[in-house]
């Protein structure tokens, strides 16, 4: 199954990430390439495997529900590019 | 250049005998760093704050109140969080970010007198096998700077190899530690999954991602291991395992009667440069003569280590780089009329290509319809290559291979071709999968002198044993 330009447009969507027609045709030609490779895992019988999702395989790690201090406001937002007050900023998300 | 002490112990008389200080060592590895400033080894130096730390522990060895790493000075990947200073992952996407926090290894060392000389230049959130995909420019290889010094932590291991620190902390997902090592002729010690809390080291692939520590000498990692393991309630996989007392271990010479090392067939068949191939050999030769048992071994699933790999690990970090939208920390692109624009301006102008190309992968192989032929796929292949390797253990106590395909490529000789860079990791990537620990150590050098490293695999959690074969290699 042979990625097209209109695949990756839309897996650019997905990811979030935008590209101009060369990088769109270089990403192509790459990722056919890379999925071709990958396409060697046909050769093996997985009916019974079953799938490995935690390597050392450990069970429901918890830990006791108690309130902590966590980061504070102020450092939190120390970093954002725009903020306001106590909150991030970020361009309108409703139009008027 | 300055010379500069090759070990902790060397370091440690020299302070006890006061004809060294931290102060004076600091600067030995600053001017170090100044003189070799075109490997492009560090994106942060911390000189100020080296220089006033080493003041600080000095004074504390003269009251006898110093921690057991007092007169360790490391370098640090740009991966792992050190609190306030900056953390780039070297990545134009950080910009202007300050860690929040230390990361817990970083806590653990600070804590016990270490100091840290700078963060050092990597593959843009780890990812790359050459240190070139950095926005903070490519780093070079000291043995020869027309090549590159392997990645993701190749200046990690070049600021060891070119005395610019004791020691150096870089991180794993698929060879990021051993590959650099290998390619710059020191040894690298990826731990076991688990071993080391990911706690403040920025995610890539969260299910194969560990610290690993660069150093010139057994006793020296052994030191700095048994202060940062151990687990850590901020890390759920972190690992309640014991963490064992290193040094002591290594004070117990290997009985060779007593170990049989494994070499896999398939480890050794085409790719494989015949310089490497033979020094590799000639090492298994002399380990048989010092009176180890070789057996040869098989580990059938290796051919399927590279598309596994990069299957699940494009996944994990193309939902793990699912943070980086501008809104909280780091770049954000300033001609957006909306958030959507926004969140895609700052993503595409922020990442490199080789990141954008893994999370483009990643997010195809998690699409709606790809799921199973793909990710499923390559959970259940991970599963072979993790029993192929308990299989081994049952009969051999290490394993011993190549650590890479050939020595250090050319700078540049690699960036187009991103299929031939990811087959850089072939005899890597699979203790990756695995979860199991491993070392490079240097072993030879090839036709053009160029190291090459030996790789040993161990068991789960037998880092010690890893280290303690270190010492029965000898080139």
């Amino acid at each position: 199954m042979a990625v097209s330009i209109k695949d990756v447009e839309k897996i650019a969507l997905l990811a979030k990430l935008k590209f101009n027609e060369r990088e769109m045709e270089k990403l192509r030609g790459d990722l056919n390439k890379i999925l071709e490779y990958i396409d060697k895992l046909n050769e093996l019988d997985l009916e019974k495997v079953n799938p490995l999702e935690n390597i050392n395989e450990t069970e429901n790690v918890s830990r006791e529900d108690k309130v902590k201090q966590s980061m504070d406001t102020e450092l939190a937002l120390s970093n954002a590019p725009s903020k306001t007050g106590k909150f991030f900023k970020v361009p309108k998300v409703i139009d008027k | 250049m300055n010379s500069t002490p090759k070990s902790f112990s060397e370091i440690n008389s020299g302070l006890n005998s006061r004809s060294l200080t931290c102060v004076k060592l600091v600067n030995s590895y600053l001017e170090n760093i100044q003189s070799q400033k075109d490997l492009n080894v560090f994106i942060n130096l911390f000189e100020e704050d080296a220089l006033k730390r080493a003041v600080e522990i000095d004074g504390r060895l003269k009251a006898g109140t110093a921690g057991k790493l007092a007169g360790m000075v490391i370098s640090v990947k740009d991966v792992i969080s050190v609190k306030d200073k900056p953390l780039t992952c070297a990545s134009k996407i950080l910009s202007g970010y300050n860690a929040s926090y230390n990361a817990t290894v970083i806590d653990r060392l600070l804590e016990e007198d270490a100091i840290i000389i700078g963060k050092t230049n990597c593959d843009e959130f780890a990812m790359g096998s050459s240190n070139e995909n950095s926005f903070y420019g490519p780093v070079k290889n000291p043995v020869d700077k027309t090549r590159v010094p392997g990645g993701s932590s190749g200046a990690s291991a070049v600021s060891v190899a070119s005395d610019m620190c004791l020691l150096s902390l870089g991180s794993e997902t698929g060879g990021s530690i051993r590959q650099p090592a290998s390619y710059c002729g020191i040894t690298g010690l990826k731990m076991t999954y688990g071993r080391l809390s990911r706690y403040g080291l920025v995610a890539f692939a969260s299910s194969f991602d560990s610290i690993g520590i660069f150093g010139n000498n057994s006793s020296d990692i052994a030191v700095l291991l048994e202060v940062i393991a151990g687990i850590d309630k901020m890390d759920s996989t972190s690992s309640n395992e014991p963490v064992k007392n290193y040094s002591a271990i290594l004070k117990n010479n290997i009985d060779p009667a007593k170990v049989k090392i494994g070499y896999a067939k398939e480890y050794f068949e085409e790719g494989l440069d015949s310089d490497i191939k033979n020094g590799i050999l000639l090492q298994l030769d002399k380990l048989k003569k010092e009176g180890f048992e070789i057996r040869e071994i098989s580990l059938p699933h290796s051919r399927y280590v590279i598309q596994t790999y990069y299957i699940l690990t494009s996944a994990e970090a193309s939902s793990n780089l699912s943070r980086y939208d501008g809104v909280r920390y780091g770049y954000r692109s300033q001609n957006s009329s909306s958030l959507e624009e926004m969140y895609i301006n700052t993503r595409s102008e922020g990442f490199g290509e080789e990141v954008k190309r893994r999370i483009m992968l990643g997010t195809y192989v998690l699409s709606a319809g790809y799921y199973d032929a793909y990710y499923r796929k390559a959970q259940k292949v991970r599963r072979l290559i993790m029993n192929d390797f308990e299989n081994a253990f049952k009969e051999v106590d290490f394993i011993v291979s190549p650590t890479t395909p050939t020595t250090a490529f050319k700078l540049g000789e690699k960036v187009d071709d991103p299929l031939s860079m990811y087959l850089n990791d072939i005899y890597t990537a699979s203790v990756n999968l695995a979860g199991i620990p491993a070392i490079s150590i240097p072993a030879g050098k090839d036709r053009n002198n160029l190291p090459f490293g030996l790789q040993i695999m161990g068991k789960k959690f037998d880092e010690a044993g890893l280290l303690a074969m270190w010492n029965e290699i000898k080139y």
